[in-house]
């Protein structure tokens, strides 16, 4: 049977690791190749990079840490932030990265994932969204959470779907750092929406909060950061408690 | 030697790298002379079907994996890499394959279940082949994909994964030198690792 995958998701910025709240107040949380070794020593079920900044200063995503995590990481690689062409996309996963996330691009830009999915696959495109929940609505962001759009949530995820995305990464903006459990309703708006997997991410501050999340939607895996930046905290123990519940989780 | 080939379908590096990291010997195929100087192939791959074989048959490299497969040799597909080396693909148009294995690939539809299969699923072994030996009963590996082998004989499959239905995840040629794994080794970590230094020690037949 298919496991429930944990997924440490490492935010890059100028070449390090960094953390915030609510896609602000960054701290400095590292390295973020050697970050990749420790995950990779405690068998996590893939990794996501989120170059943060990419969009917004207008550059590429900095393909140099894949090329670097590749060499010694042999397990699912993700990499997203600034991926705006068909171009960049050929060059990360030249650079050994096994999927990108397109966020932003996506937006303005539909012919990008649909190039992307034919040429290199349903099931190495991303789509990444980012949430914000204001009157009990779900708003969607882009820009790292700088740019209110205009269009809903169901829209945009059955726009994308029709041009190929083969998988979402959902990150609710309120949660992200507060480290109070994942959206839950957010996760279950999405899954219901479409029939590929779905992965997501904000709020994680216990394992508890993971089990929940398995137990209360349909989600395939689960990204976290603060849990393991901020806290006595690794995917070994993480990986305990959800066995203990009853997760399906890798046997390693 | 290890030969990686090619046919500009995707993630050699990976492959590449995990071969590297083992310390085993490997080339990269890129035309099909380089089939002199390997012992081994391995045949990666992401992508459409169509485009693979047709990237294969414009690199000529059709004929020698065929010569190289009857010779014995050890051929290794991964992923897409093993969805052609059926007789034909039905993924967007029905398209003939390498036929190094009876059977045609077909799209998943595992009921109420998300398509692609993403993740981490485990094995259950219908045979022994030397290409699992020391690997944990029980392990999971990774699996990305939407459409499958389904073979023509029962024979010729090596592991079944259940995703909604069961579907062979290995499948090896009736003389048991060309093996396809549907999962990825090099993306499978400790056991991925330990199949493709299997794959390395195996001999020809």
């Amino acid at each position: 049977m298919l496991k429930k995958r944990i997924i440490p998701t490492l935010l890059l910025r100028n070449g390090r690791m960094v953390k915030g709240i609510n896609f602000d107040n960054f701290r400095d949380t590292g390295d973020p190749i050697f970050a990749s070794r420790v995950y990779n020593s405690q068998y996590v079920d893939e990794l996501v990079f989120l170059d943060i900044d990419a969009t917004n200063e207008g550059r590429r995503t900095n393909a140099k840490i894949i090329a670097e995590v590749s060499k010694e990481c042999f397990m699912p690689l993700t990499i997203g932030g600034g991926v705006s062409s068909v171009e960049i996309i050929r060059e990360l996963l030249n650079n050994g990265a096994d999927k990108v996330v397109i966020n932003s691009a996506a937006y303005t830009d539909s012919d990008l994932i649909r190039k992307g999915a034919n040429r290199f696959g349903s099931q190495c495109i991303v789509l990444g969204i980012d949430v914000k929940k204001e009157d009990g609505a779900f708003i969607l962001y882009k820009n790292s959470g700088r740019t209110r759009c205009d269009i809903s949530l169901k829209d945009h995820i059955k726009n994308m779907v029709e041009c190929g995305v083969g998988e979402i990464f959902v990150n609710n903006i309120s949660n992200d750092g507060v480290m109070q459990g994942y959206d839950l309703d957010l996760i279950n708006k999405v899954t219901d929406l479409v029939n590929i997997p779905v992965i997501a991410c904000g709020g994680a501050g216990n394992f508890q909060h993971l089990v929940d999340a398995y137990k209360g939607t349909n989600v395939s895996g689960l990204a976290m950061a603060s849990i393991y930046h901020f806290g006595d905290n690794n995917p070994i123990r993480a990986r305990a408690h959800l066995m203990n519940n009853q997760i399906p989780i890798k046997s390693v | 030697m290890i030969g990686i080939l090619d046919y500009g379908m995707g993630n050699l590096r990976s492959v590449k790298n995990s071969l590297d990291f083992l310390f085993l010997e490997n080339t990269i195929v890129s035309n099909p002379e380089d089939f002199k100087n390997i012992t081994h192939l391995i045949i990666p791959g992401v992508g459409a079907f169509p485009e693979a074989i047709e990237n294969i048959k414009n690199g000529s490299f059709h004929q020698p994996i065929l010569d190289f497969a009857k010779e014995g040799n050890p051929i290794l597909g991964i992923c897409l890499g093993m969805q052609l080396l059926a007789s034909f693909g039905e993924e967007v148009e029905r398209t003939a394959g390498l036929g190094l294995i009876p059977g045609r690939v077909i799209l998943m539809n595992p009921k109420d279940l998300t398509i692609p299969h993403i993740g981490w699923n485990g094995l259950s072994y219908l045979k022994a082949h030397p290409i699992f030996d020391g690997v944990k009963k029980g392990a999971d590996l990774y699996f990305v994909h939407s459409y499958y082998f389904k073979t023509e004989n029962d024979n010729n499959i090596l592991c079944e994964t259940t995703y909604g239905d069961k579907f062979p995840s290995v499948v090896v040629n009736d003389l048991g030198n060309v093996v396809g794994m549907q999962y990825h080794p090099e993306k499978s970590q400790k056991q991925g690792l330990k199949i493709l230094e299997n794959f390395s020690r195996m001999e020809k037949c």
